[in-house]
């Protein structure tokens, strides 16, 4: 059996002006999404406070279990319908940490019991500190910078056998973050400051798969970030393994045209007929990358439905990463190697 | 023809190994261990406790306040008051004279503090003094490792099987409880300070000038808790207490549960032989006088001395319940924090809800699993079936090498297994479409077959190593459930590459050397 016909040869690169149109309307619409919701929308991973996870074994309104509440006097209280179904479960949300006395889960479940006259079980209860959760809001921002920076360290000596100057380039990230850091600025501008010196060096020495992986990778994270942004959904822990799981991703199936375009650029020296290569490059590996996110996308929309609520952020975090790391490796990946590359011809 | 060989007998260890090391999640019977199950999936309870080991350098800075007061009255110099002031001691001195004896006591006897200032003020002299930086830093890591052991002893008294306690950065303590039925109380008796002391309550306070602030100097006012049995109000009683310390609880060798007339539980606690000394010379002193037994700055009980107390046994009475008096036994045999402990993170897991995460979670993996295989079969025919079986092998391989390595399999940990499920399948796909390719120029079954994994390979190394980037670094900064994300899908990645680059070549090369044809079902 056959999705793709193998003489297939579709102009994937005539269409990038769409696709960059496309991907400008994105990301237009994340940073709206980002400016009107002030930031993404962090968790008590990250913001610190509390949740408890409260299961009845019979029909409670939500409104029942927000009055019984009211008189605990906790902070940006919210009472969410939790889990799928009639499994009467509900989870409580507050900025409070209750570290200043006795168990919040006990409070909550005491008050629950007073207000409505039903024994609630406590199924699940987080509460973070918020200096943890500065700290862990900068190791997860850590996290993201160290994968980029190993990636492209790997990409432009991997592809260009260029391992000294993808060091220099490490180097000057690193270098970068020392700097920003000495002078205490924030950690999202602080990443923001090393991706932007080290695009502008691989620019500079001429790293041009490099440069192509990387824009890709900031787009997916970006509009995957901004997607989360627009339908208010709540930023963890998870959703950062998620993030750094779809840089792996897209950048597996960005590395597999970019092996192709290499494989076939060998001993071709005529360069006007580069965008016929790349193009022929995507479309051969067009059924592989298609094959691929479909597999995963079958599984990821398993996982989403039948998972639980818990890990219900997680897989939709993924596929949205999935579809769009799949769409960038062909319409934003590529085309900005073939637009450097061409650069340095007429240059 | 080699039908075995060196290669395929490779591939036949390496997944008898990994069923050997899976077998025993699923038997009883089975010498080696089982996989690990995360907290949130078999439900307990993660704590991170942070150590105010700040307060343990105050309290070392008190205690050589105190000294110093001692070491000045015996040389019979005159001080206007040593005290402490933040993390440095102040001491006044009226005269150039006794300036002198000062320098020299502390030359002499604390020759660790240093004099960081020595002014003169309105005739006094006042100096400042301040503990070295490295002195308070190995207070405060002292203060810490001592918690940890405390803690330690707490935790397995209370019994906890497998519990994992280690310090995480400077001044905190992480703690990964499986199987908690009662978080509360195991919080409670974590939290607990536990320190014992016994001071005598000052009979000549009245209790209604000291509620309105009005202390005589030396005494403070603390509360005691009563609950009504009956009704479970509680009532706090007012007492003021002299702060002088006659003996507390470092000097104790024992405590445990007993029982009063009534039946009521109470802590029966047990001195060594300078405490029982002490016990029995306070108690011969203070008779017809009341002791009160502090504990964490709440009266428990301050009975009337009767007589004087030899053999240094003491009860604490205060209506306890059979857990609370349980656990104050526990705290106070395992010794009291060095400094205050709070909790700055905490995740707790019902069993209840672990269950159901696996549940779920096995059911996702079924069905995306199941969805994968029967794609693969329509989509490559024959060469799916390949596929599919290096699919459920990888499987196998990930529960074996989770199992052999010990790891902890979480929640994301299964979503990071069902994610390789999906992504598994692209080496064999990558290569399925290069074969196809190069069957499609014309080449030989068998020809196409080592062209398309040639050509494969370096690809799929490249495409994974990434992914396997992104894996080692989420498993360096990870906690908890995200380390095991980190994990399976390491471990798959690594599998994936095994059993496409290895173990599917092997079945090809089989398969066609048993076959003469050129067809190949692709």
């Amino acid at each position: 059996m056959q999705l793709i016909k193998s003489d297939i040869n579709i102009d994937f690169l005539g269409k990038r002006k769409i696709a960059m149109v496309f991907s400008g309307l994105l990301i237009l619409a994340s940073i709206i999404g980002l400016v009107i919701h002030k930031g993404p929308n962090y968790g008590i991973d990250f913001a610190g406070g509390a949740l408890v996870q409260v299961k009845f074994n019979q029909d409670v309104s939500i409104g029942q279990v927000r009055d019984s509440l009211a008189g605990l006097n906790l902070k940006d209280l919210s009472v969410q319908d939790f889990g799928e179904g009639d499994t009467h479960e509900f989870l409580i949300r507050t900025a409070n940490t209750g570290s200043e006395g006795t168990g919040l889960a006990q409070a909550v479940s005491a008050a629950i019991e007073k207000g409505t006259g039903i024994a609630p079980e406590i199924r699940r209860m987080e509460m973070v500190g918020p200096q943890v959760g500065d700290d862990l809001k900068k190791q997860a921002l850590l996290a993201i910078f160290y994968s980029l920076l190993f990636i492209t360290i790997y990409i432009s000596g991997r592809f260009e056998l260029k391992w000294i100057l993808s060091g220099v380039t490490a180097g000057a990230m690193m270098a970068a973050v020392y700097f920003l850091s000495v002078i205490n600025v924030s950690m999202p501008i602080l990443i923001t400051g090393a991706l932007v010196v080290s695009l502008a060096l691989f620019w500079r020495l001429r790293l041009k798969y490099a440069m192509g992986a990387m824009i890709a990778l900031i787009h997916d994270v970006f509009i995957t970030v901004g997607i989360f942004c627009i339908f208010d959904m709540d930023f963890s822990l998870p959703i950062i393994a998620a993030l750094l799981t779809i840089i792996g991703y897209s950048l597996n199936d960005t590395i597999i045209v970019f092996d192709r375009i290499r494989e076939n650029i060998k001993g071709e020296s005529d360069k006007t007929g580069l965008p016929a290569l790349f193009n022929q490059s995507i479309n051969q590996t067009l059924s592989r990358t298609l094959l691929t996110s479909v597999t995963t996308l079958i599984v990821l929309l398993a996982l989403f439905f039948l998972g639980g609520e818990i890990i219900h952020n997680f897989a939709f975090a993924m596929i949205v990463g999935v579809v769009i790391g799949t769409y960038s490796s062909i319409f934003v990946a590529t085309p900005i190697v073939l637009f450097a590359s061409l650069k340095r011809i007429n240059g | 023809m080699k039908l075995l060989t060196l290669k395929h007998g490779l591939v036949l260890i390496v997944i008898l190994a990994a069923i050997v090391w899976l077998l025993p999640t699923f038997t009883n019977t089975w010498p080696h261990k089982k996989i690990n199950l995360g907290l949130d999936l078999q439900g307990g309870m993660h704590l991170v406790l942070e150590v105010q080991n700040i307060k343990a350098v105050e309290a070392e800075l008190e205690r050589t306040a105190d000294e110093i007061k001692k070491e000045l009255r015996r040389n019979n110099t005159l001080h206007q008051g040593v005290s402490r002031q933040g993390n440095m001691l102040v001491a006044q001195l009226p005269d150039q004279e006794s300036k002198a004896a000062f320098e020299q006591i502390i030359s002499k006897e604390f020759s660790n503090l240093k004099v960081t200032s020595a002014a003169v003020q309105d005739g006094s002299i006042g100096f400042q003094l301040k503990l070295p930086e490295d002195e308070m830093d190995m207070i405060r890591k002292m203060a810490t490792d001592q918690a940890l052991e405390t803690i330690r002893n707490r935790i397995d008294e209370f019994g906890v099987s497998e519990p994992d306690i280690r310090i995480q950065g400077k001044n905190r303590i992480l703690l990964q409880l499986p199987g908690i039925n009662d978080p509360d109380r195991a919080k409670d008796l974590i939290g607990k300070t536990a320190q014992l002391t016994f001071q005598l309550v000052d009979e000549d306070a009245g209790i209604d000038a000291a509620l309105k602030g009005n202390l005589p100097v030396g005494s403070m006012l603390l509360y005691e808790k009563r609950t009504d049995p009956a009704t479970g109000n509680t009532t706090e009683i007012p007492h003021v207490i002299k702060k002088q310390v006659l003996l507390d609880g470092s000097l104790l060798v024992n405590a445990r549960v007993e029982f009063d007339q009534f039946q009521q539980p109470q802590v029966g606690i047990e001195f060594n032989r300078k405490g029982a000394h002490i016990f029995d010379r306070i108690t011969g002193e203070n008779i017809k006088k009341r002791l009160a037994i502090i504990l964490d700055n709440t009266v428990y009980s301050a009975p009337v001395i009767q007589d004087r107390i030899a053999g240094g046994k003491a009860v604490i009475t205060g209506n306890f319940t059979m857990n609370e008096a349980k656990d104050l036994a526990i705290a106070l045999r395992a010794g009291s924090l060095p400094a205050p402990v709070t909790i700055i993170e905490e995740r707790t897991v019902g069993p209840t809800l672990g269950a159901d995460s696996i549940r779920m979670g096995m059911i996702s993996m079924l069905v995306g699993g199941v969805l994968i295989l029967l794609f693969m079969t329509i989509y490559y025919r024959k060469s799916g079936l390949i596929a599919n079986l290096a699919l459920i092998l990888n499987i196998i391989l990930i529960g074996g090498g989770l199992a052999a390595f010990q790891a902890t399999l979480t929640l994301p940990g299964i979503a990071g297994i069902i994610l390789t499920i999906g992504m598994a399948v692209d080496a064999n796909v990558i290569i399925f479409e290069r074969i196809r390719e190069e069957l499609r120029w014309g080449k030989t079954a068998s020809a196409a077959v080592h062209a398309g994994f040639d050509r494969a390979a370096l690809t799929i190394l490249d495409a994974n190593v990434t992914t396997l980037i992104a894996a080692i670094v989420l498993f360096q900064f990870g906690t908890g459930p995200i380390k095991g994300f980190a994990v399976t899908l390491g471990l798959g990645i690594v599998a994936s590459l095994f059993t496409a680059l290895v173990l599917s070549r092997s079945i090809f090369d089989l398969v066609l050397q048993k076959k003469t044809t050129s067809s190949l079902s692709i």
